[in-house]
């Protein structure tokens, strides 16, 4: 797959994604939408995880600690092949096994996870298992900024450093947003690329739509024995003007209405590469 | 053999243990240990995890032996038991060790979500669990860990009674594939008896030590003994007592329970553990529920602010003894005959 045509399944995991919280009537927008292209660059780029490799003891994990992204990891896992999207249509529904968080029930799901602070901890997990059994495998999770304020995420931070799991990268979702409002006033967590050096990471800062740069970050070689932190700068809601560092999109949902206005933004995102040719 | 008295008993609980020919083995936590070592060196699967608890865990041995099973990740819980999840998630077996007043609680959320609701055959060891560390106070006392974990589905509880109950726990536990908490002290424990035709052990199945007709007691863990004691002094007395050891508090032995109150009228729970949330509520629900109305007392630990001394003083204060039972036996039989 080119870049270019990389490019383009960014837009289109922002449109179905959005669509797929329309229809449910609930779920997490914002950090979707904050988290897409990095979503896109793992599965499409970096991770070996397939739904042909999906049952094999030995490969690459994907834990995604900030859980209530899910609506963007099941519209990317769709598009690998793990399931249609139209089983999205189900999302949220009574015994729909898509639900707000990630479960195991749904093929392409690593881990049960929602609660923040949890999914670093199982990398380490997975990450020593490899190391100790001589494997080539790639482990990451992906947090939300507001999440490092779990003190779990600083014990897993020091455990990675010190049993050397330089197979481990904790990718931040940097969106500077939170529930409450901006991160840095409910609690700070800067100087982050500081926190984590001094943790003993190797700590690479990224533009967080930048695919490219993305793919740098993910894929570059690192000293041996570190963990890698990328830190990913991106925008609550990027892709919809009117929602990006928009409080209320954190969970909020659009109405039929606003979703006709967003769509039209995805078209008009589309025609653009079209004619950007 | 004569059985060597340890402080918790009286010199009528020694007479009682030495009619029974009762010998003293060791700590469960060692017998665990041991087990888990020989197993860990068949099946390189085995992980131990340890939260600077590999001392008081007695695994020095097993991180000698088998360096590439053990990891260490330090005075932190919540990392404990999420990273044993990551290691079960991808095919290792861990036992995730450490002391059960903090795993049961600081790592709760993880056992929850990591473990029990992700489903992965991590076993979560709780290590010095009730009040083994007496005299440190409650925020070393585990009173709470049967009640948390209760309310949490899919995960077996396990509080072995001996030795014996412990290796064949330790071999259950890591033949598992769902989540499992054992529950160790760490005082030695005298080897029970087998009794005839006892079943061999397993999880959900009690182990009846004991038949008796006029009284049930149903126990578990380290008071186990106690309630054997109370058996055979009650019986110098005329009083026949059936004594269960109910080592699964989930799944409880429903089957057990039901007939330790058909059969003997009377039924008293003794557990190393509030008397919120334990078995002997879980005893009580499901007599309730299955309409056998008889006397029923828990003895355990009340809702106060827990003494502290040695787990022997503790025990004596709440009555987990010989005597303490057997007066908690009269009590229902009075209530009984009523």
């Amino acid at each position: 797959m080119t870049d270019r045509d990389l490019a383009r399944k960014s837009i289109e995991y922002r449109r179905d994604t959005v669509r797929a919280i329309m229809h449910a009537g609930a779920g997490h927008t914002g950090g979707s939408l904050s988290c897409i292209d990095i979503l896109n660059v793992l599965y499409n780029r970096v991770l070996r995880i397939t739904p042909q490799n999906w049952s094999a003891a030995v490969r690459d994990r994907y834990v995604q600690s900030k859980g209530h992204s899910v609506e963007a990891l099941y519209v990317v896992l769709s598009d690998r092949g793990f399931f249609p999207l139209a089983s999205l249509d189900t999302l949220c529904h009574y015994r729909s096994p898509f639900i707000g968080h990630p479960t195991r029930k749904v093929p392409g799901i690593e881990m049960n996870t929602g609660g923040l602070g949890h999914g670093l901890p199982i990398c380490v997990g997975m990450a020593l298992a490899a190391k100790r059994d001589g494997h080539d495998v790639r482990v990451v999770t992906l947090l939300g900024d507001g999440e490092l304020a779990e003190g779990s995420n600083w014990e897993a931070a020091m455990a990675a450093a010190h049993h050397r799991l330089d197979n481990l990268t904790a990718i931040v979702d940097h969106n500077a947003l939170q529930i409450t409002g901006p991160t840095r006033d409910v609690c700070s967590n800067e100087p982050l690329d500081a926190k984590f050096a001094a943790f003993g990471w190797d700590v690479r800062r990224v533009d967080g739509h930048d695919l490219r740069a993305l793919e740098d970050a993910l894929t570059r070689p690192g000293p041996a024995g570190v963990p890698v932190c990328v830190i990913a700068d991106t925008v609550k809601g990027r892709g919809v003007s009117f929602m990006e560092n928009v409080l209320k999109w954190h969970h909020g949902v659009p109405s039929a209405e606003e979703f006709a206005r967003a769509e039209a933004e995805f078209e008009r995102q589309l025609a653009a590469w079209e004619s950007g040719a | 053999m004569s059985a060597a008295a340890p402080s918790m008993f009286s010199s009528e609980a020694q007479a009682a243990a030495d009619r029974l020919g009762l010998t003293k083995g060791r700590a469960n936590l060692e017998a665990f240990a041991d087990t888990l070592l020989e197993l860990a060196r068949e099946d390189r699967r085995i992980m131990a995890v340890t939260s600077d608890s590999r001392g008081s865990g007695k695994l020095g041995p097993f991180g000698q032996a088998l360096p590439q099973q053990i990891v260490e990740v330090g005075i932190a819980e919540q990392n404990l038991v999420g990273i044993a999840a990551g290691l079960a998630a991808v095919g290792k077996k861990p036992f995730a060790t450490s002391p059960a007043c903090f795993l049961a609680a600081r790592a709760l959320e993880q056992v929850k979500n990591d473990v029990c609701y992700s489903d992965v055959p991590a076993v979560l060891v709780g290590i010095s669990a009730g009040v083994s560390y007496g005299a440190l106070g409650s925020t070393h006392h585990s009173l709470h860990d049967f009640a948390a974990l209760r309310a949490v589905h899919n995960i077996t509880i396990v509080a072995p009674a001996d030795n014996a109950e412990t290796r064949a726990a330790v071999r259950a536990a890591a033949a598992a594939t769902k989540p499992v908490y054992l529950r160790f002290g760490k005082a030695a424990m005298f080897d029970l008896p087998t009794g005839d035709g006892t079943e061999p052990f397993a999880f959900g199945r009690a182990r009846r030590l004991r038949d008796g007709r006029d009284a049930a007691i149903l126990a578990t863990g380290e008071t186990v003994i106690h309630a054997l004691l109370a058996a055979e002094h009650l019986a110098a007395q005329g009083i026949s007592c059936r004594v269960e050891s109910v080592h699964t508090l989930k799944p409880l032995d429903t089957d057990a329970v039901l007939a330790a109150g058909r059969d003997c009228g009377a039924v008293l729970t003794l557990e190393e553990h509030s008397v919120h949330g334990g078995l002997g509520e879980a005893c009580a629900a499901a007599l309730l529920q299955a309409g056998v109305h008889v006397p029923f007392a828990i003895a355990g630990f009340p809702d106060v602010d827990t003494v502290t001394g040695s787990q022997s003083d503790i025990f004596q204060h709440y009555g987990i003894t010989m005597e303490g039972v057997a007066d908690r036996i009269h009590s229902l039989r009075s209530k009984r005959h009523q």
